[in-house]
């Protein structure tokens, strides 16, 4: 008999998340930088968006979109290809196991760690800087369901990605500048609104201005959809977009997931 | 399955592979191998680096396509095996040429972990004992010495108990003590009924644990035979030598014991720095792969 697929997966999760917590580099890089940028943003911009309402108010709501970015996409795509130059790969290959409980065993690294972050920013944002959590049941499932369709389109798409970089040298390389870019196109650094059109509409095409649309819905009052520059938060939309991504990922990644370099 | 019931776990008929590269144009990696495993054997191929010793494993491991000919291992052609590849990748263990994962996790974290892979594992603990790391169990993996780090390649590739082992040059920087203490265990293995092929450049190692060994030149198959009778070694002319009129003389004969008593009835006894020598297992070896 074969071992259970998914079993197998949440086993190989357990072994990533114990991996990932005994580098002390990555955990501290994970939960401390958008820590950190919350703090740099906070300071510089303490004026307000509306009566109520910081700037920090808006940043966090960006901070955390792109916090599935960076722990789903930007870190497989950057982690899948040094894992192949290390043999990890290949040696898993050599193994009965299947490629999907490798993914869910990243999956599941990806969503502890997105937890982690999500908590610390919200934990830190609320005690220094006056941070407002959703105050609604409504806000608070809208918020659950974000992150959890969030966290698995990054991670299949790092996935997906993950066969772009030639090896783990030049992956960093290849794969954060896309991700700063979306990030300052997606509306995490501004307000989305002020950004040239052909900026906004370039950034709809890909899930992270949707992604923090959504979490602005969840941060920012009810009134504030109007300021959107479709007038509405669009959730209908944001949850379209994302199950397209999702999908298409999954494809890309069956199709193009490579367990060596060969 | 014909194989399977004929008793063969590997059966590889004019196996052709070649790459091309920008530097050397195009070369013949495997240049046409034929190859038969037996169950129960440990089969040694042996051969100078970049021989193509580690294409052909690899192939037989189902990590890279062949260009042509016919290759079963276990009954399945390793390129050909679909959804059910799980089910033939669950009697095959393999221990690669060297790895660097899994740096953070120890030693018996590791290897319960892959046990989970497997239908019909063996038991974690008693695999860390047997490949000897039962003291480095809760060590890091980045902790470990090469040979310690090898061992645990090992009991990676065993724990799935399997009917087949490949070993691609296991022992490479071992010390002569953990070389002898890796073959004790692999011989384990074989007198368990596991088949193991290994890849080698070491002669002593081939010597000391294959059955059968195969010699690989250029990505040819030069010859197959037991340790033994390498290279006609067992029926090679000795080389019979004594000191006359003032220089070391030399013949050499099929038939030493006769040379020796007709020099000795020559001399009236003791013959001056007589010696009788058989080729060693490496002159022969030399001699084959062209280095003599």
């Amino acid at each position: 008999m074969r071992p259970n697929i998914i079993k197998v997966g949440f086993l190989r999760g357990g072994l990533e998340i114990k991996q990932f917590m005994r580098q002390r580099e990555s955990v501290v890089f994970t939960l401390l930088f958008p820590v950190m940028l919350l703090f740099i943003f906070g300071s510089v911009f303490k004026g307000e968006l509306a009566p109520g309402v910081t700037f920090s108010q808006y940043f966090v709501a960006g901070m955390i979109a792109s916090g599935l970015v960076n722990t789903g996409f930007q870190q497989l795509a950057i982690m899948i290809p040094i894992e192949r130059d290390f043999g990890t790969l290949k040696r898993l290959r050599g193994t009965p196991v299947s490629p999907i409980s490798y993914f869910i065993g990243k999956a599941i690294l990806v969503f502890v760690a997105m937890i982690v972050q999500v908590a610390a920013l919200m934990g830190f944002g609320a005690a220094l800087f006056g941070l407002n959590l959703p105050d609604t049941a409504e806000k608070w499932l809208r918020f659950i369901w974000l992150v959890l369709l969030g966290s698995i389109c990054s991670t299949i798409l790092g996935i997906a990605f993950s066969a772009v970089p030639k090896n783990g040298r030049g992956a960093s390389a290849v794969v954060s500048p896309i991700v700063i870019i979306l990030q300052f196109f997606s509306g995490v650094f501004f307000v989305f609104s002020t950004l040239p059109q052909w900026m906004q509409q370039f950034a709809a095409l890909f899930p992270l201005k949707w992604l923090t649309q959504g979490m602005r819905s969840v941060f920012l009052p009810e009134s504030f959809a109007t300021q959107e520059v479709a007038k509405s938060w669009e959730i209908p939309q944001i949850a379209i977009i994302l199950l397209v991504w999702t999908v298409l990922g999954t494809i890309l990644a069956l199709k193009t997931f490579k367990w060596s370099d060969k | 399955m014909a194989n399977d019931l004929a008793g063969l776990a590997i059966s590889v008929r004019g196996l052709k592979k070649s790459y091309t590269s920008k530097a050397s144009g195009t070369k013949d990696a495997v240049a046409g191998i034929d190859l038969e495993v037996s169950r129960g054997e440990i089969f040694a191929i042996l051969g100078p680096n970049g021989a193509g010793k580690t294409t052909t494993v690899e192939i037989l491991e189902g990590y890279r396509n062949r260009d042509s000919g016919e290759v079963q291992v276990l009954g399945q052609d390793p390129a050909m095996l679909g959804n059910d590849s799980w089910a033939w990748r669950n009697r095959i263990g393999i221990v690669l040429q060297s790895t660097n994962d899994s740096q953070d996790l120890s030693v018996s974290e590791t290897v319960r972990h892959f046990a989970n892979y497997y239908s019909n594992p063996r038991n974690p603990e008693k695999v860390i004992h047997e490949v000897g790391l039962e003291e480095k169990e809760s060590a890091r993996i980045s902790t470990l010495s090469g040979g310690q780090r090898r061992r645990l390649d090992v009991a990676l590739g065993i724990i799935g108990n399997p009917e087949i082992l490949f070993l691609d040059e296991p022992t490479t920087g071992f010390d002569p003590e953990a070389r002898r203490a890796f073959w004790d265990l692999i011989r384990k293995l074989r007198d368990e009924g596991t088949t193991i092929l290994l890849t080698t450049h070491y002669l002593d190692e081939a010597e000391a644990l294959a059955d059968r060994v195969a010699v690989i030149v250029d990505g040819k198959i030069i010859e197959v035979s037991t340790p033994e009778n390498l290279g006609g070694r067992n029926t090679a002319k000795a080389r019979v030598s004594w000191y006359e009129n003032g220089t070391k003389q030399e013949i050499e004969s099929d038939f030493p014991a006769a040379e020796v008593a007709k020099l000795s009835a020559k001399f009236g006894g003791e013959v001056p720095e007589l010696t009788v020598i058989r080729p060693s297992l490496e002159d022969i070896y030399l001699k084959m792969i062209g280095q003599l």
